[in-house]
């Protein structure tokens, strides 16, 4: 599957298989993993321990919440918040229930976004990070009130916001509901910004849909990850409509910085160093969050 | 004359038969007038008949229908002084969307709403009500002013969604769309959705963090077409009908699942059918809401827009 496949709904394929990158095909039990990209072979413990990144290519393999906690926050700074809430079939949706049921299994997590109290190199930070694993990251009832609380709490404890997103948009078995999750989410990160607060969004592969056209897209600083997908439209609707042929890069990280929508690109190697010179520079000086 | 939609076919051939009759009953020289009587009692009934019992699909296809009111209608009969106000001041004016002040019952508000065309040109023109960037930004710049002027904004939502296309990504259409959510969520004067026609996803959703939202009867709000959720689910767009069952998307659907605040009445057959009676109706719905929210402060519109939103959404804490 190539990469434009990927924010494409397809009537042959299932749906389940809209996410699914080569990355995870190619990170079985083995001790060997190929890139996906380059097909350089890497010694899988050595690209974990490169944050699975491709020392070739700087292809970036997705993370799991966990491990993007692991790599991000101090080590064992991290508490989780919320795991109590559990996804309903509000729609009654055929095979809704199960379908989570397996993800839930699958993931360890009880929905698509993992969120709590941690500390950045010693500064207190409130954190939710996605998990594409999980329904493909898609956002419903449970993962728009995880992110609304976590953002709460981030208000109360008047500490920074930090948000890293990767889904596929609106969760469909919730309908209308889903879609109202990202006004939801919107009017928790306007209060927390009326109080001075500082909110960092991290946009990693893929970002697309009603979360890119919510939380990802109002960070006071808009970050994201090499080569992610990051785009509202899916490429094939758009291919469709405009009846042209779009430019390979379309709706990569590297086009929306291109296009002014992005205040910089950080490489995953980098990522920890970089966000907390940020919240350092907020924390210290003129405004104090702490 | 309008397109005939599969749900009033009863209705209508039945309507055909009696004119048929009355013409073959003056040429013909015969008194049918008994049958003809009852014909039109039994028609009478049907109508009644049919137009309850719409369902969701029926719903759609008059949320669709060509002749529907569009926003630009709607102000034309329900405001006075209205003065359109263009522009995003950055890039250019997009069509699909209008906006401007205007006087609500002797109340300077402000009026945002997504504009179709009712001809081919005027809908390429307004790219089918379909905005880009640059409509949400300019729907945002005259928010802004209303809060600054302390006048109350009612929005009307009317789109199938926002333009999938390669300019709209260029420009940040999910920026665009994000920024007008948030900005929403703190403007310090009454807002009031109204969803007239289409309510399609994050398009229809960034005229909608209000304080009340309203539908009319037959339109719809949904997070994906039933077309675009039936190639998913039964991978096959024809089965949108199904779709738009499963997928509750009706007025009714919404006031369940606690999102909307009031279901504004139609017109028998829907709003096409009578623009006046239907504009009167709005009205009366708009006057009351507003009467309600101008008594609240506003820390306190702000506060329960908060609340309203925070409440949306189904899950079991354990």
């Amino acid at each position: 599957m190539s990469i434009r496949d990927l924010f494409t709904i397809s009537r042959k394929k299932n749906t389940d298989n809209i996410t699914k990158r080569e990355d995870e095909k190619a990170f079985p039990e083995g001790i060997v993993t190929k890139c996906p990209k380059c097909k350089m072979i890497h010694v899988t413990k050595e690209i974990e321990k490169n944050l699975k990144v491709c020392t070739k290519c700087q292809h970036h393999f997705s993370l799991t919440a966990e491990e993007r906690i692991a790599c991000f926050l101090d080590k064992g700074s991290f508490v989780s918040m919320d795991d109590h809430l559990q996804t309903t079939n509000p729609l009654n949706f055929p095979a809704y229930v199960e379908k989570i049921e397996i993800d839930k299994k699958k993931t360890g997590l009880n929905e698509a976004v993992l969120t709590g109290v941690g500390a950045l190199k010693g500064m207190q930070v409130v954190v939710a990070v996605m998990d594409s694993h999980f329904r493909m990251g898609s956002m419903g009832s449970v993962v728009g009130e995880k992110i609304t609380r976590a953002v709460e709490k981030a208000t109360e404890l008047r500490v920074p916001f930090i948000i890293f997103t990767a889904s596929g948009g609106a969760r469909m078995q919730e309908g209308v509901l889903s879609l109202m999750q990202m006004a939801k989410t919107s009017v928790a990160l306007k209060r927390h910004s009326e109080e001075g607060l500082l909110y960092i969004s991290i946009m990693t592969h893929p970002t697309t849909g009603g979360v890119s056209a919510s939380f990802a897209s109002i960070g006071d600083y808009n970050i994201a990850e090499p080569q992610s997908l990051i785009g509202f439209a899916g490429r094939r609707v758009i291919e469709q409509t405009v009846r042209e042929k779009l430019p390979d890069d379309f709706q990569t990280a590297e086009f929306l910085l291109d296009h002014g929508q992005l205040d910089a690109i950080f490489n995953r190697l980098e990522m920890r160093d970089k966000i907390a010179t940020i919240v350092k520079l907020h924390v210290q000086g003129g405004v104090s969050h702490v | 004359m309008s397109k005939l939609m599969a749900f009033e076919e009863p209705v209508v051939k039945l309507r055909e038969k009696i004119v048929e009759l009355k013409t073959i009953a003056t040429e013909a020289e015969v008194d049918m007038s008994g049958e003809i009587e009852k014909l039109e009692s039994r028609l009478q009934e049907l109508e009644k008949n049919v137009y309850a019992n719409m369902e969701p699909w029926d719903r759609v296809q008059v949320a669709r229908h060509a002749e529907r009111p569009t926003t630009l209608e709607y102000i034309e009969r329900i405001f006075d002084d209205f003065i359109e106000l263009h522009g995003d001041r950055t890039f250019k004016d997009d069509a699909s969307i209008v906006g401007g002040i205007a006087s609500f019952n002797g109340q300077a508000i402000t009026i945002i709403g997504h504009q179709r065309g009712k001809t081919t040109k005027e809908n390429i023109r307004r790219n089918f009500g379909m905005p880009h960037p640059e409509g949400y930004r300019k729907a945002l710049r005259l928010m802004k002013q209303a809060e600054k002027f302390n006048r109350p904004i009612i929005c009307f939502i009317d789109t199938k969604g926002a333009y999938p296309g390669k300019a709209a990504e260029e420009r940040g259409q999910s920026e665009a769309i994000a920024r007008n959510l948030f900005e929403m969520a703190g403007l310090r004067v009454p807002i009031i959705s109204v969803v007239i026609g289409e309510g399609g996803s994050g398009g229809a959703l960034a005229l909608g963090v209000a304080n009340q939202i309203l539908m009319l009867e037959n339109a719809t709000y949904s997070v994906i077409s039933p077309e675009g959720a039936a190639s998913i689910l039964w991978k096959d767009a024809s089965y949108a009908k199904q779709a738009a069952e499963a997928m509750k998307i009706t007025a009714l659907d919404l006031k369940q699942l606690e999102i909307i605040d009031g279901i504004i009445p139609e017109v028998a057959g829907g709003a096409h059918k009578d623009k006046e009676q239907q504009a009167i109706i709005m009205k009366e719905y708009i006057t009351n809401t507003l009467n309600d929210l101008n008594k609240e402060s506003a820390e306190q519109l702000v506060e329960n827009r908060y609340t309203k939103f925070k409440n949306i959404g189904q899950y079991i804490e354990q």
